[in-house]
């Protein structure tokens, strides 16, 4: 990349985030995200009778999280530019298409990456409540924010296909809902008890998101997990390219 | 050599031909009107000439660089005002120019160098912090054309650059697009004639995707019925023996009368070609009646009459 491009993925990425700062939405957001997974965290998985202190009570719950709040995160970065018309331009400017997807991905990215962040005082009250494996909150974090970015990679993807915010949303959630639960322990089981072969459940699990996430908590940070979610950003992030770049403008 | 070359374009949608091969080349110091009714396929010609959707057919060379296969370097050389300009609600008009600057590879101290000198060009400083959505049309519409001319491009393609706008508005605006055209190339496309005759020095009017004309405004209006016709009007008099008067005289063809009211009557004189001039014969003859004559003049033609007849024919 040279210093241009450098520039322009910095253009496209400084003004969408400051689209997002700059609407109230990404307050609501970031406070449903929280509340959310303040409820699952405590409510339901009991998180002070468990008595344990680890997070993986409150990063259990970010797949399920994630896969309604992302999409709609990520449902505005090309249908709105398709119902406003200002696509004509933004793809009329001397930037390549790769820069543009890569800017806004970033930008969202970062985003939730600060509503992550956010979530820091769960840190707090498990150093409060004991010892914790520092090194499993670490990675846990990292694999909550690669999921974010697979997540969010197939929203942008979505979000390319259409001028329609709803439907975006509603196709990301879908294909994001099928990419969990292919690797859900009880759908793998059903699976199983259907006669599948072991080789192609396996398989199937090895696709999810989930099962790489998973693999995260665990405290070790695996080279083959980061490399699964950097090929579907990177995947997904192509396939949006290719759908703008055919894509029929009405 | 400073010019953009229009191939053969032509655009497929679906069965629909919405362009059917363009071809034309405009110049360095040409201001083109691109002419046409609504649904002509202006808007999807210059789509394709800035590179937004892809020709099914043909290409464009913007100052030699082919928007297909060298399409950055063609973007990078042209200015693009879309229809119904285009811009980010949500961004105040500063940081909305500033991030066009950003785009077009300017850095600090000559981006805001650059953003501040456009401001003050298209008349936009009392709105530079303001929010796009607070707009009326018209400031956006300015907004979206100060992005257009920001990196000050040899080559500008304005689709309706004054729809929208006040009467001063638009003057403002066609002004404008005068003082820049010496060092560019200019295509914009209107469907008001005026605009045409105010500041195009050529017009090319396409009918259903088809070119059916490429001349300059004077030579349009001279395809005009009424061109070189002479225009009188009368003090009271009865037009039938004023008529046979006047249809006798050498080289005149017709005359109508266009109004008669108690005190005045109109007639409009035709000639029979074009290239006959019969201003002198007429009022030589009416000088010899009793006739009180109040005006005479000759008409230029219409453009609307030549921009009905040609792209009504064309169905
Ligand atoms: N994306 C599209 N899909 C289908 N038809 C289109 C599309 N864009 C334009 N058209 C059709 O092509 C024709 C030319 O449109 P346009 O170039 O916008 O005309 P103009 O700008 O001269 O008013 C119209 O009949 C329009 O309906
Ligand atoms: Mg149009």
């Amino acid at each position: 990349m040279n210093k241009q491009s450098l520039r322009n993925v910095w253009a496209i990425y400084t003004r969408e985030l400051a689209g997002y700062f700059g609407s109230p939405v990404a307050y609501v957001f970031i406070v449903i995200f929280l509340l959310l997974l303040g409820f699952f965290t405590f409510y339901v998985s009991n998180f002070f009778e468990f008595g344990q202190a680890d997070l993986r009570g409150f990063f259990q719950w970010h797949p399920w999280v994630f896969v309604i709040l992302v999409p709609a995160v990520a449902m505005r970065l090309w249908a709105e530019e398709q119902r406003l018309g200002t696509i004509e331009l933004l793809l009329t400017f001397p930037v390549s298409l790769p820069q543009i997807m890569l800017g806004k991905f970033l930008s969202a990215w970062s985003f939730l990456g600060i509503a992550l962040l956010l979530t820091f005082p769960m840190v707090f009250t498990v150093i409060y409540l004991g010892q914790p494996d520092m090194g499993g909150v670490i990675s846990g974090y990292l694999g909550s924010f690669l999921l974010a970015g697979a997540f969010l990679s197939v929203g942008q993807m979505t979000s390319s296909m259409t001028r329609s915010q709803v439907v975006s949303f509603i196709l990301a959630v879908v294909i994001s809902l099928f990419l969990i639960l292919a690797g859900y322990p009880p759908v793998n089981a059903v699976l199983n008890g259907w006669g599948a072969p072991m080789v192609l459940v396996n398989l199937i699990s090895d696709l999810s998101f989930l099962t790489h996430f998973i693999s995260m908590q665990k405290g070790i940070i695996d080279l083959r997990d980061v490399l699964y979610f950097a090929s579907v950003i990177g995947f997904m992030l192509f396939a949006g390219a290719v759908v703008i770049q055919n894509r029929r403008i009405a | 050599m400073a010019m953009i070359e229009i191939k053969n374009l032509t655009k497929f949608f679906g069965a629909y031909k919405a362009v059917d091969d363009v071809s034309f080349t405009v110049k360095k110091g040409e201001i083109l009107g691109f002419l046409g009714p609504n649904g002509a396929g202006k808007s999807t010609t210059m789509r394709m000439i800035t590179g937004f959707i892809p020709p099914s057919a043909g290409t464009a060379l913007i100052g030699g660089c082919d928007i297909i296969e060298d399409s950055l370097a063609a973007r990078e050389k042209l200015g693009y005002l879309p229809e119904n300009a285009p811009v980010y609600p949500d961004m105040t008009v500063v940081r909305y120019l500033d991030f066009c600057a950003r785009i077009r590879g300017f850095v600090e101290p000559e981006r805001s160098r650059k953003v501040e000198e456009t401001l003050e060009k298209c008349f936009l400083t009392e709105v530079t912090y303001q929010s796009i959505d607070t707009l009326s049309k018209g400031f956006k519409q300015r907004v979206c054309f100060a992005q257009s001319i920001l990196h000050d491009p040899e080559y500008l393609i304005l689709d309706e650059p004054t729809d929208g706008l006040d009467p001063n508005q638009k003057h403002e605006v066609r002004q404008m697009i005068r003082q820049m055209s010496p060092q560019k190339v200019i295509i914009l496309s209107t469907h008001i004639l005026d605009e045409v005759d105010a500041v195009c020095s050529r017009a090319i009017i396409i009918a259903n995707g088809r070119i059916v004309a490429d001349a300059t405004p004077d030579a349009l209006r001279a395809q005009s019925p009424s061109h070189g016709a002479v225009c009188v009007t009368v003090g009271a008099a009865a037009p039938e023996p004023l008529i046979q008067q006047l249809t006798q005289i050498e080289g005149v063809k017709t005359t109508e009368v266009l109004a008669q009211s108690d005190g005045d009557l109109k007639l409009r004189v035709y000639p029979q070609s074009d290239t006959t001039v019969i201003a002198d014969s007429v009022v030589a003859s009416l000088m010899q009646g009793d006739v009180a004559v109040k005006s005479v003049f000759v008409e230029q033609g219409r453009l609307d009459e030549v921009f009905r007849n040609i792209t009504s024919n064309s169905h």
